[in-house]
């Protein structure tokens, strides 16, 4: 999120779409609720089903899945065509008038630089025209047809609303209001909110689904202010803690990335990271790139990370390929090239698309080892349950290891949330039986391999001999000693150009901004620092006074970065520093510094006249939109559909679907074509479970006890399923018998002239825990990936369905 | 259940009771917003959790209605209905049902077990199950069909309103649990006040038949519901559009009960009175002496009857 | 004829009619007691008689299903005695005298009265739709047949046919004090020839001619 939860209940018109908010964050859906109580804000729902969050929405507009590109582009081409956007903010604040490469292009569905035999684009044309000073040329009229504003237009003019309406199923008056209401939040007092989560994320396209988005926020001058910007609500309590530190195979804690095998010593790594800015004046805040890594390097290999050895770079892994993500890992196992998996924390074979494809692929490992709470379908997954999980245990050599874990509650630490909040918590309650916390879990794996390669030496031990492990017990290291090592301290006095100690070594660093690239400070995770101070455990804060009753809470645990509450918050004001809402302003320029109730964005007495532009991550310092070589399907969104789709693509036939999607070719051949399997299937979650944790739980299990689908009252009828009758949902990949609620909440689309049918897949059951045993959605799920986040495309696939006889025992 | 220390009693089933008047407690209410409930079923979650209650782990029936139905273990209930109005446009009605607490409530008119139904002076209808006999009374009385007798230990049940904790200065459970407000809990007039105001905050987005659920036929509930169409509240999974004491019961538990002991009176004293005036009726000698005549076969003609004063 | 003389009797009931007959009437009697226990909470009390509310309620059932199966068996044999004819509308007629004890005022009655009769045939009635209605609101075995609304509907007609039934009963009871002599015949199963020729001479008739 770039703002808070509290935050949205100062929008004027919240657009729910690509997620489902009253059903997934029923809690922090009540400021949805007080946003419309208390502020009169009109909520909108796009999704293809009528959803719990629908129920409370004063619009509700269908959409096929996976189309949401097409529908938020005809916003765009809508918004510009009205000149309903902030121009300002726009011309200032956003790239709109930077000029890009002549050489950048779009030709039927493909932009320039497409390389068919690589399957992939060379981007260098997706980039600004650059003057004679090194910057990024600029048409601050916006007149010139190649200025990003120009190209955008040119781009989105395809997006009518008759062409919305064909690719997206949903009727033109409709699409035309709620262009209308987003176009109300153009002037500088009214506000647009988006909340998404996993119904744009879990698209070929996501990162494009959001990018889009994005756009319209910033065309309407939203991003940055009270009641706006784009809010990505996670779906796990801890799942902005997992991004944040990193845990993804090519990340590393607070969004640095780890090099590629090309990037062969510390230089070429530091090369292509610390960005020049691209325009006067700009902060380009990656600039500081170099202190953040190294005060990182500091923190993980202590006294061993030397200016000599480049700050232990050589011990770093480097990726031979972009990234070692989920789909590639089973697809790595299924191939038999990866032979051992420690899972933690994780339940792939109900969580990871084509489960029987998981099934299989974990059926190759020689070793497994499972770190949970519970007793998760993985742990199972050589366990024969019928059609279910179709296992032959004889068959299967995989050793298991199952190691239960506490789970949060039973022990102390922090949990991130979706507004960036990092949050102590305490341990509430002993955990059962043999459990263990997972930083003892896997201490005890890292002495023991440390020992090994210590007596017995190896190939490349460096990395694992030098680990710094400096913890009071170095058997048992505490949530509050990693609490403080995220944080970062000095390593030796710091003094300031007159001499002044201003860190003493040892003490816990205040800001990021205090790091230094000489190693004479550590910090875990650059982002953090601020969560453990000498003032003590700031995350443990619960002051919850709200200035101005904004919703930001500002001494309430610790937002990253900085303690700030809203991202990019010099944009709430204008060119002169005045509150462009002064109703609820952010921060202003007082004459002398910059005041108000959160914390600025940059240097609190950089002058509002000093050019600095408000984006201080990007090298222009302006928001994009035009990505330059960012998105690895280019520097626009544009639509695409589905790997698995039933129709073509209106726009351009020959491209139907996004090029550089991760799609294995073994997982292509496993693709089921409309005829055979003429609905779209979209999977989702319900408010009484989380994933597949609560169907453990009794509770949960009374509230939704079994498997079903959601097929409409006309799909029904026309395949002859009552209410509740057992039905079999297929797709190329496996099948699920469960029964049906035929609704009226899901209705035909018409899609280019014909009616399109969805069906929907809750994904909640399978065959441990409490509730019903079940298949798993995932059954169905295709194996494919989003082209930039690898994230699997759960929400659009094809299927089919028929009403079937039931089990013949009940369901256990 | 029932906290005795700290609620006064105002009516008690099947007895007659004086209230203690002493302490001043204000009519309480539980105002369920349905129209920002997001049917999440946290308040089931709640209720279970509050009061200790496991029902079944059921099945999928055809609708989002987990369990079922209430139940002896269900004490609330989020009921789903898809509803389109006359234009097609779609409605997801979603009300929680559950005990309303009426001030004239049903199931203490219909309750023949002294004690097993209190209403509390703040308004609470509770349930004291050690009193309860389990006839099922109460489901007979109840214009809203709420509570449940256990099959287990024939008792029945419904929500207490938390009387417990309301009766130590705690909301109800659910309303602690709702995470979008749509459950408030505080005094009636409170409650009502609010509802006003929502009511009015509808009728700005275009629902004009907005309104506040609070039947008179039952006196006026101590949970009531702002609804949409409040013309309708039928639509809400069958909640009744006029609800009141089913004149069956009333006339059972009403007239008749005056009417039929004074006849069974009448039917015993009108007999006594009968002795009194007529006295038994005596066999004679004569008749004993006919009587055996003719069994022996002399056949007396009957005639001999009149003039037989005896 | 001398007092000490032991007047003629008639059999008039066998003895497992007898015996039937008062389990019958206990049953009765039991089912009214714990009925008007949750009946009327004035009566509430009763419900002590058979170990409190709950049990009350559990038993009271049950006595009903006892009582139609020996009231079955009562009516088996009886029945025929028991069918309406044209003499039992005239007796009818005559009431005031059948009250005022003038029976010498009235024509010649055969086994059973009609005023039995309609004892009888109140009972019957009465019991079958005690029985159905008793079913319907039976929750513990028969919640789920019904809707709620056909059990208030039970319930009230339960307790209207429980009141009339209990009228019947004291009726009943009442004439067997009035009418001396009655009572032998249900105690000791004999009515003396007097009883018989004074109140059922037409039946005593039939004795007398089945004897010859």
């Amino acid at each position: 999120m770039t703002n808070t939860w509290q935050d949205i209940k100062n929008a004027n018109v919240i657009l729910v779409m690509g997620g489902n908010a009253a059903e997934a964050h029923p809690c922090g859906f009540k400021w949805v609720i007080e946003a419309k109580l208390h502020n009169a804000a009109k909520l909108v729902v796009v999704d293809p089903r009528f959803t719990r969050t629908a129920s409370v929405a004063d619009y509700y507009v269908p959409i096929r899945p996976g189309t949401d590109i097409a529908f938020l582009s005809g916003v765009i081409r809508y918004l510009l065509e009205k000149d309903a956007i902030q121009h300002d903010y726009v011309r200032n604040y956003t790239n709109a008038a930077l000029i890009v490469k002549e050489g950048f292009g779009f030709d039927e569905g493909l932009f320039s630089g497409w390389d068919a035999g690589k399957n992939d684009y060379d981007r260098s044309s997706w980039d600004y025209e650059l003057g004679d000073d090194g910057f990024a040329k600029v048409d601050p009229t916006l007149q010139h047809p190649r200025c990003v504003l120009s190209l955008l237009k040119r781009h989105v003019a395809r997006y009518t609303a008759e062409t919305v309406s064909r690719i997206c199923g949903t009727p033109q008056d409709k699409f035309l209001q709620v262009c209308d209401l987003v176009a109300s939040t153009a002037v500088p007092n009214k506000m647009l909110t988006s909340l998404f989560a996993l119904g744009w994320t879990q698209h070929s396209v996501g990162s494009q689904n959001i990018r889009t988005m994005a756009m319209v926020q910033l065309l309407l001058g939203n991003i940055g202010l009270s009641g706006g910007g784009m809010n990505a609500l996670r779906g796990h309590s801890n799942i902005q803690g997992l991004t944040d530190l990193g845990l993804l195979s090519n990340a590393m804690p607070g969004y640095l990335t780890l090099p590629n095998d090309r990037e062969t010593d510390f230089t070429a790594y530091m090369k292509t990271r610390q960005y020049k800015p691209l325009r006067p004046n700009q902060v380009s805040y990656w600039q500081n790139y170099r202190k953040f890594f190294v005060s990182l390097q500091k923190a993980v290999f202590g006294k061993a990370a030397t200016a000599d050895n480049d700050w232990a770079y050589d011990w770093l892994p480097k990726l031979d390929v972009p990234n070692y993500d989920i789909l590639r890992a089973f697809e790595m196992m299924n191939n038999g090239q990866m032979n051992g998996y420690v899972c933690q924390g994780f339940n792939p074979l109900q969580s990871f698309p084509n489960k029987g494809k998981i099934r299989s692929a974990l059926g190759k490992l020689k070793y497994l080892v499972v770190m949970d709470p519970l007793e998760t379908e993985t742990a199972y997954f050589w366990q024969n349950q019928g059609a279910k999980n179709p296992s032959d245990p004889a068959k299967i050599q995989t050793e298991v290891f199952m190691l239960p874990t506490t789970c949060f509650a039973e022990e102390d630490g922090s949990l991130t949330n979706s507004a960036r909040w990092v949050q102590w918590h305490w341990k509430a309650a002993d955990p059962p039986g043999e459990a263990q916390s997972d930083v003892r879990i896997m201490t005890g794996l890292f002495r023991r391999m440390q020992a090994m390669y210590r007596k017995d030496g190896g190939a490349f031990p460096d990395p694992i001999l030098n680990l710094s492990w400096d913890y009071l017990d170095g058997n048992d290291p505490q949530p509050e000693e990693l609490a403080k090592e995220i944080n970062g301290k000095a390593l030796v006095d710091i003094k300031d150009d007159a001499g002044t100690v201003t860190l003493r070594a040892g003490q816990q660093l205040d800001a990021f901004a205090q790091l230094r690239d000489d190693g004479t400070t550590t910090s875990g995770c650059w982002i953090y620092t601020g969560v453990w101070t000498e003032k003590g455990n700031i995350m443990g804060r619960r002051d919850a006074t709200d200035p101005r009753d904004q919703g930001l809470a500002p001494n309430w645990a610790f937002a990253w970065p900085a303690n700030r509450r809203i991202l990019y918050n010099r944009a709430s004001a204008d060119l002169e520093g005045r509150p462009w809402n002064p109703d609820k302003p952010v921060i202003a320029w007082n004459g002398s510094k910059w005041t108000g109730i959160d914390v600025p964005d940059f240097v609190p007495t950089t002058k509002p006249d000093s050019g600095v532009s408000p984006f201080i991550m990007l090298a222009e310092g302006t928001a994009r939109l035009f990505a330059r070589d960012q998105m690895r399907e280019g520097p626009f969104p544009e639509h695409y559909e589905p790997l698995e789709s039933p129709v073509t693509n209106l726009l351009h036939p020959r491209v139907k679907s996004n090029p550089c999607a991760r799609v294995f070719p073994d997982d292509r051949a496993q693709f089921g074509s409309a005829d055979k399997f003429p609905y779209v299937g979209t999977t989702y979650r319900l408010t009484e479970h989380f994933h597949f944790w609560t169907k453990h739980a009794r509770i949960n299990a009374i509230l939704q006890p079994e498997e079903f689908v959601e097929v409409g009252e006309a799909l029904a009828k026309e395949k002859g399923i009552g209410q509740g009758d057992w039905v079999k949902v297929t797709s190329n990949r496996g099948a699920v018998v469960c029964k049906a609620y035929v609704t009226k909440r899901l209705k035909p689309l018409a899609v280019d002239g014909k009616s399109q049918h969805v069906i929907g897949l809750p994904i909640h059951w399978g065959f441990t825990g409490a509730a019903r045993k079940g298949y798993g959605a995932n059954t169905l799920t295709p194996f494919v990936g989003d082209a930039n986040t690898e994230t699997p495309e759960f929400k659009a696939f094809l299927v089919n369905i028929e009403k079937t006889a039931g089990p013949s025992e009940p369901v256990a | 259940m029932a906290d005795l220390q700290s609620l006064d009693i105002r009516r008690r089933s099947a007895s007659v009771a004086d209230p203690p008047s002493v302490r001043q407690e204000p009519p309480v209410a539980k105002l369920i917003d349905v129209t920002r409930c997001i049917g999440c079923k946290a308040c089931q979650a709640a209720c279970m959790e509050w009061n200790d209650l496991r029902p079944e782990i059921g099945y999928f029936e055809g609708s989002y209605d987990n369990p079922q139905d209430l139940g002896p273990s269900a004490w609330t209930l989020m009921r789903f209905t898809e509803w389109e109005d006359e234009a097609g446009n779609l409605e997801w009605l979603i009300r929680k049902d559950g005990c309303m607490h009426c001030a004239d409530p049903g199931c203490l008119k219909a309750c023949p077990a002294p004690g097993a139904i209190v209403q509390y002076a703040n308004g609470i209808v509770d349930f004291v199950s050690e009193h309860c006999i389990g006839c099922g009374y109460c489901v007979k009385g109840c214009p809203f069909d709420i509570p449940r007798v256990s099959p287990v230990d024939h008792k029945a049940y419904k929500c207490s309103l938390c009387s417990d904790r309301v009766s130590v200065g705690l909301e109800p459970a659910c309303v602690k649990a709702c995470p979008t407000g749509a459950i408030l809990f505080g005094s009636k007039d409170d409650m009502t006040g609010w509802a006003g105001e929502r009511v009015a905050e509808l009728k700005t987005r275009g629902f004009d038949k907005a309104g506040l659920y609070d039947p008179d036929g039952v006196g006026g509930t101590h949970v009531m519901y702002v609804l949409h169409h409040a013309d309708r509240p039928s639509l809400y999974a069958g909640l009744p559009d006029k609800p009141h004491i089913s004149p069956l019961v009333q006339a059972w538990k009403g007239l008749f009960k005056p009417i039929a002991l004074a006849g069974l009176a009448f039917t015993a004293v009108a007999g006594f009175v009968h002795w009194v005036v007529a006295g038994p009726n005596q066999v004679t000698p004569e008749d004993e002496a006919k009587g055996a005549a003719m069994l022996a076969g002399q056949d007396t003609k009957g005639d001999d009857r009149k003039g037989d004063p005896s | 004829m001398s007092a000490h003389q032991t007047p003629a009797m008639v059999s008039r009931y066998t003895t497992a009619q007898r015996i039937n007959h008062w389990i019958t009437a206990l049953l009765l009697i039991l089912l009214a007691l714990s009925g008007m226990s949750m009946f009327d909470p004035g009566l509430f009390f009763l419900s002590s008689l058979f170990g409190g509310g709950e049990a009350t309620r559990a038993i009271h059932p049950w006595f009903g299903v006892v009582l139609l199966v020996s009231f079955a068996i009562l009516f088996v044999p009886f029945v025929r005695h028991n069918l309406w004819t044209r003499d039992d509308t005239a007796w009818i007629g005559k009431i005031r005298d059948v009250l005022g004890n003038h029976e010498e005022r009235l024509a010649e009655v055969g086994r059973y009265n009609a005023g039995q009769k309609l004892v009888f045939w109140a009972m019957t009635w009465l019991i079958l739709v005690l029985f159905a209605t008793g079913i319907v609101i039976w929750d513990q075995y028969f919640f789920r047949f019904t809707s709620i609304e056909v059990k208030r509907i039970a319930v009230l007609v339960h307790s209207v046919a429980a009141v009339a039934i209990i009228a019947v009963w004291i009726t009943h009871v009442y004439a067997a004090i009035w009418v001396r002599g009655t009572m032998h015949g249900m105690l000791r199963g004999t009515v003396t020839a007097g009883w018989t020729f004074r109140h059922h001479r037409k039946w005593l008739r039939t004795l007398a001619r089945g004897q010859k």
